[in-house]
């Protein structure tokens, strides 16, 4: 595979293959140095038509831990404002002779554009629209399987995916306009646990149906049995405000409060993608806890892109199917 | 790689190893010529760091380490060395996440053993040096390998051998603590 753009394409097996390679390059971040040169000479470019904090400055940590040059496509300061197309500026990259491209766009599906218009570039979806978030969703499958090996006294590396048989993991929050859920759940049904979605009727997706997913909206009764909660954010900037009566209702019924953290069973963990919003859908003191892994899961984001990275760009032709032989 | 049966570890996809070069006691004794050597050129191994390459350096580097701490008398510092991310042929060669660094000690000021299986182009050395000097300046780095095939592409050297091994570029060599083979197909250039 050249191309990240759906937890979709990688399976099973890939996932797995990531987050192994991803085992090397934590590896490579306890270091005092933390860079090797697997990448030198290779230039990738961020290009983000969405505002984002931590997921370009992980993805440009990465590559720049892998010694690759680094470009970063400020949209309101290009052309973009201009009125030139997404074809144009993507024409543009591929005439400078860039490795690879990682994008985020509010439209679902323009990665995947992308990729059909560029043919020896690898894309990356960092995020598009209401779709997909993959990287995300791998950072987190490789947190929640690295916890709980250490819960287990066994190496991460050695267990696959069998730590995630069995597992009920629930997903709780603004379902419909998050990209990360779709990520999560994709990647942890892969994996094989049991994923549950919980939020208001309307902050699901219109239909669930082929997700192959339980869908709740009672967050209390999955606490005792839940092995991990997956706390999202509520997307004001894409409309969530609408979609619930009052920010206080939200939190009443759907939030990660202190009593909820109190009824989760011994071991269970908390992750939430960020940014957070303490006090809407995780109390601060939940934030802070050691189960909540959100810290980690940002730390994790630089490994895990670093093995996207890697992947992508030292497989040859094999690219993701080509490791693990 | 792990202590497993002999003849199961050395038969890939039912393939023949080839003729037998030298026994496990032949390479046991190599070792412990080695350990003696280095003993002799540098006292005490109080400064020294045994490193061997992933994976078939592992086995022979813990077996040097032990016959060093049997002479001296106390513990020798450890690690393993994998040195994907340094190559310059990635492209060409497999991941293989199984196989970690691990460099618990800071270099600084260390006499560092590298050890491993076959010494032949020279490329794999060549890369852990480079990735080496990511841990720390050591005062020096040897390297101590169990055959030494011939075929440099780099202007490298070992300094201890446990069998100089003149090959065809392509032959096969398999060496470990089970012994030394010279088969006939080359598998990779390693």
């Amino acid at each position: 595979m050249k191309n990240l753009l759906s937890i979709h394409d990688l399976g099973k097996a890939g996932i797995i293959d990531v987050m192994n390679v991803a085992e090397s390059f934590a590896e490579v971040e306890r270091r005092t140095m933390k860079k090797v040169p697997a990448l030198k000479g290779k230039v990738v470019a961020t290009l983000f038509f969405e505002e984002s904090t931590r997921t370009r400055l992980s993805f440009e940590t990465a590559a720049k831990r892998l010694s690759a040059d680094v470009l970063s496509l400020s949209v309101a300061s290009s052309s973009v404002k201009k009125g030139e197309s997404l074809k144009d500026t993507l024409k543009t990259i591929e005439s400078l002779g860039i490795d690879a491209v990682i994008i985020r766009h509010r439209s679902s599906g323009a990665p995947l554009q992308a990729s059909r218009w560029l043919d020896d570039i690898a894309v990356i979806n960092a995020g598009d629209g209401w779709h997909e978030h993959p990287s995300q969703g791998l950072l987190d499958a490789f947190t929640v399987r690295q916890a709980w090996a250490e819960d287990a006294g066994v190496k991460p590396i050695d267990t696959g995916a069998e730590l995630f048989a069995g597992k009920r993991i629930v997903i709780v929050g603004d379902i419909a306009h998050s990209r990360v859920a779709r990520s999560e759940t994709l990647a942890y049904k892969a994996l094989g646990a049991d994923v549950v979605l919980c939020a208001p009727q309307t902050l699901l997706p219109s239909d669930t149906s082929s997700w192959g997913v339980e869908v709740t909206h009672d967050l209390d009764a999955e606490l005792e049995q839940a092995d991990l909660i997956s706390v999202l954010r509520l997307q004001a900037e894409r409309g969530s405000g609408e979609c619930v009566p009052s920010l206080r209702e939200f939190n009443a019924d759907f939030a990660m409060t202190t009593t909820r953290l109190r009824a989760l069973k011994p071991g269970a963990r908390v992750t939430h993608p960020g940014p957070m919003v303490r006090g809407v859908e995780i109390a601060s003191e939940v934030a802070d806890d050691p189960r909540c892994l959100v810290t980690t899961q940002v730390t994790n984001g630089v490994a895990v892109r670093m093995a996207v990275l890697y992947l992508l760009l030292t497989g040859g032709n094999q690219g993701l199917e080509g490791v693990g032989q | 790689m792990t202590e497993t049966d002999p003849n199961v570890a050395h038969e890939r996809a039912g393939e023949a190893l080839g003729a037998e070069i030298a026994s496990a006691d032949d390479v046991r004794r190599a070792l412990t010529r080695m350990a003696h050597e280095i003993i002799e050129r540098h006292g005490s191994a109080s400064q020294l760091v045994v490193i061997g390459l992933q994976s078939g350096g592992l086995e022979p580097a813990q077996h040097l380490a032990e016959q060093l701490e049997r002479i001296v008398g106390h513990d020798i510092a450890r690690g393993s060395l994998d040195v994907a991310f340094y190559r310059d042929d990635l492209a060409l060669r497999p991941v293989v996440p199984e196989a970690a660094t691990d460099i618990a000690v800071d270099l600084d000021g260390k006499v560092v053993v590298l050890v491993d299986d076959v010494l032949f182009t020279g490329r794999t050395i060549r890369a852990a040096l480079n990735a080496l000097s990511d841990f720390g300046r050591a005062k020096s780095v040897e390297l101590a390998v169990l055959v030494d095939r011939g075929h440099r592409e780099l202007p490298i050297r070992p300094d201890y051998v446990g069998k100089n091994l003149p090959t065809a570029r392509s032959e096969r060599v398999d060496a470990s603590v089970r012994g030394i083979w010279l088969g006939q197909q080359e598998r990779s250039a390693s």
